[in-house]
């Protein structure tokens, strides 16, 4: 099992003590004889044991760790346990065993008060089909978490005008959910759950019922949201095109378990598992991967072009100035430090280029 | 003949069928009927049944439980028993909120003495609740109607206060409203109450099931018995009745409703915080909205058909004076009253509709005198209605002001136009009517009842039992035979049988008109429109209407309870062919026209198999429909079990009669709706468009 996530946690700057979620060998199990299973195994979870006895291991002792600001990207494919786990997060469904912590407090041991104390204060939820109340208008709707709350209308009537203005929807405030198109009405899932100002928004497949178009736009929407607001996020995908474009980090489950948990350009460059390259494979690693995942050591070398590119640059952005000139570039990073060179070879490679592994069986094949 | 093998050998079920119908005749023709034989007759087991139930039910009222009550009247204490206790209490408050309602209405003393006394009341000639004019309670519907939906419901509601008002009928009919007043919602909350419950408890749930399923298919007579047992009879005896008999449907649609509520909704709601209380109030109910609402309708629609019917134990209003028109065989009266309840039921239904969809404005910056606009109009209504009253007790001499209230049968009247009509159609469509009449009864209809009498007992049990096995296997053979068992083990199986046959008529021609009317609608999206809207209205209407016409035409013979059944039976099987053939998928449609079918084959091959199965929940409806109507039929005279039932109303002790005969009816309904059900079940499973 390769679920730890070691030394990838690099990119989250902030150096908190404590992450704001954190998972620890968190199982979700369904079936008949789960109780009694668990009973019987002492905290000791066999997992062909308990296929056995025909129970169904949503969740597979899954770890993770979100910190402050951080988007992790659960991706996985349908019946990956994507989004149980995120049902295990937020509690929507009751863990069967292992530890989940939001701020350091046990959200497993919270009664239903302090649960949904912490929904109102301090989680957000947007879903794959929308979950708009029918019988409500886009502004009540927004309101709704506020009125749970009990915020007085005229103030979360405000509060949810503001809203409806971050979302783009003014002028729709009194039209019903069944008036809007997919995007708009998903735009208004967003603003209720933003609408607690929360530290933890959740989002389960929130563009997987749109169209390619509207999907785009709307990440574009919610990029712009969260780099207003910051967030601290645990996002749920099938697509891994639209992981690599939005996330942090990116975890990759299969059968309830975790494959790969780590930045996107991490996972392009060195797929843990097979099932991880199935997906890394056809990917257009330069829109994915930055300078500083490709530059080569100083070295030596001092003759430089007079160009230089910032680290977190996409190879996408910078390819055609890199292969236009002959000599090397090099990388800087923020406070305009040489700390790398790059040159054509390494642009043709990302370009062009294969796995090594995968050039290796092509040259197989052309030998038999 | 091998074709005709080949057929057999892939429809197993051909064969089964025609191997029972085989077995079926040869019991038929060789059992000797006669008293003693147990294969013809089973002997009654149950027959002592209704006096145990008269036994256990007098005990419980009038013996369980003794308590010590302070009794004004005689200034001591008494014994009695807790149930009537408890029956007392709920007939007192009951009847006080109706008799509440009525009196802000039209008028009267009862409330002033439920908080004083009749000596009080007697004594001082001013304690009288004045009457509100008609003008008023005609305008605030008004306004409510135009507050709560705009225009066209405030025409809606004015046409039906005036013609009300103007027809003489503003009396009785304001009694009706303030029993369905207090009905309706009742049976709302009752229903949506339990509703939740079910969809929280499992258990209660498997529990509650089959109860609805037999209080759905008991008709509405055999309700009265037990209610006037333990409620006596009155308004509120009335009123309880209708809950009773409105809930089941509200518990259904409520449970549905919440069932069908996503799960992603429910969590939304958990997310935003809801507690408990909030995530059913303003998360699940109002989702489940459209079913519920469907369910309020319902309930005001068996509000009003129970209006008449509640009239038998003392409800008073349209229903009492129609019930009366139709004994002396007054069409035109019975026509206008008919008129009145389907007007306040489309005006009820239509209202709660427009205040369960009504929309808040929160930005609007409104003075005082706009955000209270319709209280204030219908404060202003009050007034000028008052004033124009008293200016109208200046002008009106005859001791009558028409602006203050309509007297009973002062208003206009149609009496006489339909009265001249019926005698027309007497005077010249007599014989010819007649003629159709006697050839009905002595051609179909007496063979038909003598065939189904002749039936034994054990040839009836294979048929039916056999269908049921064949069709959903032994479990449902089981069940329809326990059904079957209880009935013939009443004293009461040839009437059973008559009833059967009246409904299997009934039946029979109104699924082949709902089948080919439905299927010919459903060729075309205007016609399809056009057809629902009628069947809507149609099913407006209180079942006892539709006995108005046939009594006009036919007089009171079995083939005027038989038009009463087929017209009101047609209704859900027209309904649902037309449904069924239009949900068949556009893409199959489609790709038959592609592999180039004519309409007819279109119709034949693709569009009818597929809505089947939803047919066939339509003539299960039917089924239940064509029962209840045959036993209101018992009002016009038939002799069935419906008779019976009508007949225990009025004896003493006929609560055992009346509640068994009652259960006879259902488990009727039942055996065939447990047939029909599985069937459907199973072809939509097979078609998979369950």
């Amino acid at each position: 099992m390769t679920n730890e996530t070691s030394n990838s946690t690099d990119t989250s700057t902030d150096n908190d003590d404590q992450p704001v979620i954190k998972c620890d060998g968190v199982y979700k199990i369904f079936g008949e004889n789960t109780e009694e299973m668990m009973a019987k195994s002492n905290g000791n979870i066999d997992v062909e044991k308990f296929e056995d006895a025909g129970c169904i291991f949503g969740v597979n002792n899954a770890s993770l760790e979100v910190h402050k600001g951080e988007m992790l990207i659960v991706m996985g494919l349908s019946g990956s346990g994507k989004s149980t786990l995120l049902r295990c997060i937020s509690r929507l469904t009751n863990t069967t065993a292992g530890s989940i912590f939001i701020d350091g407090e046990d959200l497993l041991a919270m009664d239903a008060k302090e649960l949904t104390q912490l929904r109102r204060n301090k989680m957000g939820m947007v879903f794959q089909s929308f979950a708009l109340l029918p019988h409500k208008t886009v502004l009540e709707n927004i309101a709704f978490p506020l009125q749970v709350k009990g915020t007085s209308t005229q103030d979360s009537m405000k509060r949810a005008m503001d809203m409806i203005n971050l979302v783009g929807l003014t002028g729709r405030e009194n039209y019903f959910p069944r008036q809007l198109s997919g995007g708009q009405q998903q735009r208004v899932g967003i603003a209720r759950s933003l609408a607690v100002e929360p530290d933890i928004w959740f989002l389960d497949e929130p563009f997987s019922a749109l169209d390619p178009l509207i999907r785009k736009e709307m990440q574009d929407e919610f990029l712009r949201l969260q780099e207003m607001l910051n967030k601290t996020i645990l996002f749920v995908t099938h697509d891994f095109d639209e992981a690599l474009r939005l996330a942090d980090r990116i975890a990759i489950m299969k059968d309830g378990v975790i494959e790969q948990c780590d930045t996107p350009a991490n996972i392009v460059l060195h797929p843990a598992t097979e099932y991880v390259a199935k997906f890394t494979n056809d990917v257009p690693r330069e829109k994915v991967l930055t300078c500083g995942n490709i530059m080569e050591e100083v070295g030596t070398t001092s003759d430089f072009s007079e160009i230089k590119v910032p680290r977190d640059a996409v190879i996408e952005t910078v390819a055609e100035a890199v292969l236009n000139e002959p000599k090397s570039v090099a990388v800087i990073d923020d406070n305009d430090d040489t700390i790398g060179v790059l040159n054509r070879k390494s642009i043709i490679h990302i370009l062009f280029g294969k796995d090594d592994s995968e050039t290796l069986s092509t040259n197989q094949a052309a030998g038999e | 003949m091998n074709h005709l093998t080949g057929h057999l050998a892939r429809h197993p079920k051909l064969v089964q069928f025609a191997a029972l119908l085989a077995v079926f005749f040869v019991l038929y023709f060789s059992i000797d009927p006669s008293e003693n034989n147990i294969l013809w007759r089973l002997p009654a087991f149950l027959a002592a049944v209704p006096e145990m139930l008269n036994n256990s039910v007098e005990f419980i009222m009038f013996e369980w439980l003794p308590i010590e009550t302070y009794n004004v009247e005689i200034e001591d204490y008494e014994t009695s028993a807790l149930m009537i206790e408890i029956t007392r209490a709920i007939s007192r408050s009951v009847l006080f909120c109706i008799e509440f309602i009525r009196e802000i209405l039209i008028g009267g003393q009862k409330t002033i003495v439920a908080f004083t006394s009749w000596d009080f009341v007697s004594e001082n000639k001013w304690a009288r609740w004045p009457a509100l004019p008609w003008t008023v309670v005609a305008g605030v519907a008004i306004t409510l109607g135009y507050a709560l939906s705009g225009r066209w419901l405030a025409i809606l509601v004015g046409c039906a206060t005036s013609y009300i008002a103007v027809f003489g009928q503003w009396e009785p009919a304001m009694e009706t409203l303030s029993f369905v007043l207090i009905a309706a919602p009742l049976s709302v909350v009752l229903g949506v109450f339990l509703g939740v419950v079910a969809f929280k408890s499992q258990k209660f749930e498997t529990v509650l099931m089959p109860l609805l399923n037999v209080a759905q298919t008991m008709p509405h007579f055999s309700y009265l018995v037990p209610v006037t047992v333990f409620f006596g009879v009155g308004d509120h005896a009335g009123a309880i009745a209708t809950v009773i008999f409105a809930t089941p449907p509200m518990i259904r649609l409520t449970l549905l409703g919440l069932k069908g509520v996503s799960p992603e909704v429910l969590e939304a709601g958990m997310m935003n915080g809801c507690n408990k209380v909030q995530l059913m109030f303003k998360v699940l109910i109002p989702t489940a909205r459209h079913d519920i609402l469907v369910g309020v309708n319902q309930v005001i629609m068996q509000c009003l058909a129970m209006a008449v019917i509640a009239s038998f134990i003392g409800a008073k209003g349209l229903g009492f004076n129609l019930l009366l028109a139709l004994n002396q065989l007054r069409i035109g009266q019975a026509l206008e009253l008919g008129i009145c309840i389907v007007l306040i039921a489309v005006v009820l239904e239509k209202l709660s509709l427009g205040w369960a969809n009504k929309q808040i404005d929160y930005f609007a910056d409104l003075s005082f005198v706009e955000r209270h606009k319709y209280p204030l109009i219908m404060g202003g209504i009050l007034v000028a209605g008052v004033v124009l009253a008293s200016i109208g007790g200046l002008i009106f001499k005859d001791g009558i002001n028409y602006f203050y209230l309509i007297p009973h049968n002062k208003g206009l009247t149609t009496e006489l136009f339909w009265q001249s009509g019926v005698d027309w159609i007497v005077d010249n469509c007599y014989s010819s009517l007649q003629v159709f009449n006697v050839g009905l009864i002595v051609n179909v209809l007496v063979p038909m009842k003598n065939a189904y009498l002749g039936m034994p007992v054990v040839a009836t049990f294979v048929l039916v039992m056999g269908i049921a096995y064949i069709v959903g296997g032994l479990r449902s053979a089981l069940v329809v035979g326990g059904l079957l068992l209880f009935i013939a083990s009443t004293e009461w199986w040839d009437r059973a049988l008559i009833t059967a046959y009246m409904s299997t008529f009934g039946v029979i021609i109104s699924a082949t008109i709902g089948l080919i009317s439905g299927s010919l609608c459903a060729q075309n999206k205007f016609a399809t429109k056009g057809i629902l809207l009628v069947c809507d209205t149609f099913q407006t209407f209180p079942s006892f209407i539709y006995l108005i016409p046939v009594i006009m035409l036919f007089g009171v013979t079995d083939t005027s309870v038989l038009i009463a059944v087929i017209i009101y039976a047609t209704i859900p099987a027209t309904r649902y062919t037309v449904e069924g053939l239009s949900n068949v998928p556009q893409s199959l449609q489609d790709a038959g026209t592609m592999s180039g079918v004519s309409r007819f084959q279109r119709w034949i091959q693709i569009e009818l198999p597929l809505a089947f199965p939803h047919i066939m929940l339509g003539i299960n409806q039917t089924v239940v429909f064509a029962l209840f109507m045959v036993i209101i039929g018992a009002m016009i005279g038939t002799d069935d079990l419906g008779q019976l039932i009508l007949k225990s109303l009025s004896d003493e002790f006929g609560i055992g009669n009346g509640l068994m005969l009652g259960l006879c009816v259902a488990f009727i309904g039942l055996a065939v709706d447990q047939i029909l059900r599985t069937w459907a079940n199973e072809r939509k499973k097979a078609l998979g468009v369950a």
